[in-house]
């Protein structure tokens, strides 16, 4: 009997395995055809968010108590079945001393905390909204969180002028999916709260297509030979925040870390 | 970019008035609205269309100068007043100052002579009152003046984080607003619309405005902005955005948080918008005050503005005062040991 399911499992998972994005069990919708534009663009105009625990660590993991003692319950991470294809970040070995280093130093390394600029593609999924802007020449993709903002070039597709937080990013339409690449970071940045990270070399591939009037399939694969030994990729649904009273609010975080960051300096 | 701007710098050495007014990059506009047979581009939406790159840079002060007593400069005026900006902007700093400290403005491009502006033959940029000058502040506005001199005079510019000026700490540029005054520099935008947002972009630290068009309720009072909220209606062919729960921690010329501000945007030309802005606050003024300014085509695209990230100017200069105050202690001590 035993023997019985397990065949019939692993038959299912030959079955499915090639089928990458039912991995995650978020398959398009068959029956789906996203609205269109006034310009006759796939419609990815709206107020998006993430809702995953990918932003503590995109890679699966139980929950464990977190590294400020006063927070308790509030501060401990819930645990999460992680957003990366195949499970594994491959890192090379010293990349992956350095990720396990930030974990520890996590405090006062990550440097979200410090209020800077997320990067990408961590600024997607972390825990707060963004709203995509579809204009006639550019996109653009604006942040909550530090008021993060990226505008992706459609037509003038350009290098990356200089390194930035948030890259230099140019898309296209492949059908129905907007493919944004992204290159020109500073190294700077982080995937999530748990060290995971990458060098200046990194180049990101976003796939993004409506799956529904409230969902979007996000999809990113990551290429940085001097931290990876192969591309690899993530992927999450984003949901649209349908309430009529959505707005990207202020989040201008460098009030907040003040104290954190020059506390020591004061009179 | 870069390189334009280096090989400016070389050229701006000895010649600086003579690349400014060669360049080419000036457009008049006297600031009257529309003329009337411009026909508006429109979006594929139908509305008219302002997207594109930006810039309100301008020498031209948001109050009439006490010697001027009319409303326009003539040609040969407003050359010689931006002749003599240019000049003074590119002078340099003084060894061991405080300005030499700064970088300057004119090796990076970013003094005005050098960028696209928008020039103004106004003598002002009020248009109301009359006079291009603010109204008189009222006695609610001059006791909260008060209290900020007060509080400022008992607290060292360098004490803390917090006692530096909003810039400096990389909080929030006067260019971002509202209303949009020019920043001094980089004083750039960038505007997109799709069929229910008009999103600009200040380029100054990145600050994204989104203005929703879809006619949704004022918002609670109890949230608070450093830019407000924003809500935005076509007026015909023109974009009216009204801004309240500004929370007045970046006041425009001693502003409290009842300050509301309208704005309107009306494209005039290919390469210009009428920018004009009213101001509501009664905590301040017993009367509203309105000003106009072109806003002037530009060339893209603009860069990150990640001013907080490297923002070594702050702690170092935290450092310093710090460093300054013991070296004092000691010195002291060591003057009483010796005595």
């Amino acid at each position: 009997m035993g023997t019985c399911l397990k065949k019939f499992a692993a038959f299912c998972l030959v079955l499915l395995w090639p089928i990458g994005v039912i991995n995650l069990g978020i398959a398009q919708e068959r029956t789906y055809i996203p609205t269109r534009t006034a310009a006759g663009e796939p419609d990815l105009n709206g107020i998006w968010q993430a809702n995953n625990n990918a932003h503590w660590d995109i890679e699966a993991h139980s929950a464990s108590a977190g590294p400020v003692l006063v927070l308790g319950a509030l501060g401990a991470m819930p645990g999460g079945m992680g957003i990366v294809e195949g499970d594994n970040i491959p890192y090379l070995p010293d990349a992956l001393a350095t990720r396990n280093e930030h974990f520890a130093n996590r405090l006062d390394r990550d440097p979200a905390i410090k209020c800077y600029l997320p990067g990408v593609p961590r600024a997607t999924y972390m825990p707060y909204p963004f709203q995509i802007i579809q204009g006639a020449e550019h996109i653009m993709i604006v942040h909550e969180f530090a008021g993060a903002v990226r505008t992706i070039y459609m037509n003038e597709h350009t290098a990356a002028p200089a390194d930035s937080w948030m890259g230099w990013s140019n898309g296209h339409w492949d059908g129905n999916t907007l493919v944004i690449e992204t290159e020109g970071f500073n190294g700077m940045t982080w995937f999530d709260r748990a060290g995971n990270h990458h060098s200046d070399a990194l180049r990101v591939v976003e796939r993004i297509t409506r799956r529904s009037e409230g969902t979007l399939i996000y999809e990113a694969t990551m290429e940085d030979p001097n931290t990876f030994s192969r591309s690899w990729t993530i992927r999450m649904p984003l949901y649209k925040r349908i309430e009529t009273n959505a707005e990207i609010l202020e989040f201008r975080c460098v009030e907040f870390v003040e104290d954190l960051i020059y506390g020591q300096l004061q009179k | 970019m870069v390189h334009r701007q280096l090989n400016l710098r070389e050229i701006v050495s000895g010649m600086l008035v003579g690349v400014f007014l060669a360049s080419g990059v000036v457009t008049e506009i006297s600031g009257q609205a529309g003329s009337g047979d411009y026909e508006v581009p429109r979006t594929a939406a139908g509305h008219p269309n302002l997207q594109g790159f930006w810039t309100n840079q301008t020498y031209i002060s948001l109050e009439r100068p006490e010697n001027v007593d009319k409303a326009f400069y003539t040609e040969e005026e407003v050359s010689a007043l931006e002749e003599g900006r240019a000049v003074n902007e590119s002078a340099q700093t003084t060894p061991g100052t405080i300005p030499d400290v700064h970088y300057d403005f004119t090796q990076f491009g970013l003094d005005r002579s050098q960028a696209t502006f928008a020039r103004n033959l106004r003598t002002s940029l009020i248009v109301d009152p009359s006079n291009g000058r603010l109204p008189r502040m009222n006695a609610e506005g001059l006791a909260r003046a008060e209290a900020v001199a007060e509080h400022r005079s008992r607290v060292g510019r360098w004490d803390s984080a917090q006692a530096n000026q909003l810039d400096d700490r990389c909080m929030i540029m006067r260019g971002a607003g509202p209303p949009m005054l020019n920043a001094g520099y980089n004083s750039n935008y960038q505007i997109i619309q799709n069929r229910d947002y008009v999103m600009i972009l200040v380029e100054m630290i990145h600050d994204a405005r989104i203005i929703p068009l879809d006619g949704r309720s004022a918002p609670p009072e109890r949230v608070g902005q450093w830019m407000g909220l924003a809500r935005g209606h076509w007026d015909g062919d023109t974009l009216v955005v009204n801004t309240t729960n500004i929370n007045g921690q970046n006041p425009i010329n001693g502003s409290s948080q009842s300050m509301t501000v309208t704005e309107r945007f009306t494209r005039v030309s290919d390469d210009a918008i009428d920018y004009r802005f009213t101001v509501d606050d009664p905590a301040t003024w017993d009367r509203s005050w309105t000003a106009e300014m072109p806003m002037k085509k530009t060339i893209g695209p603009m860069f990150e503005h990640a001013c907080h990230e490297g923002n070594y100017g702050l702690y170092n200069t935290l450092v310093g005062a710090r460093l300054e105050e013991r070296l004092e202690r000691e010195t002291s001590l060591r003057e009483r040991q010796r005595r």
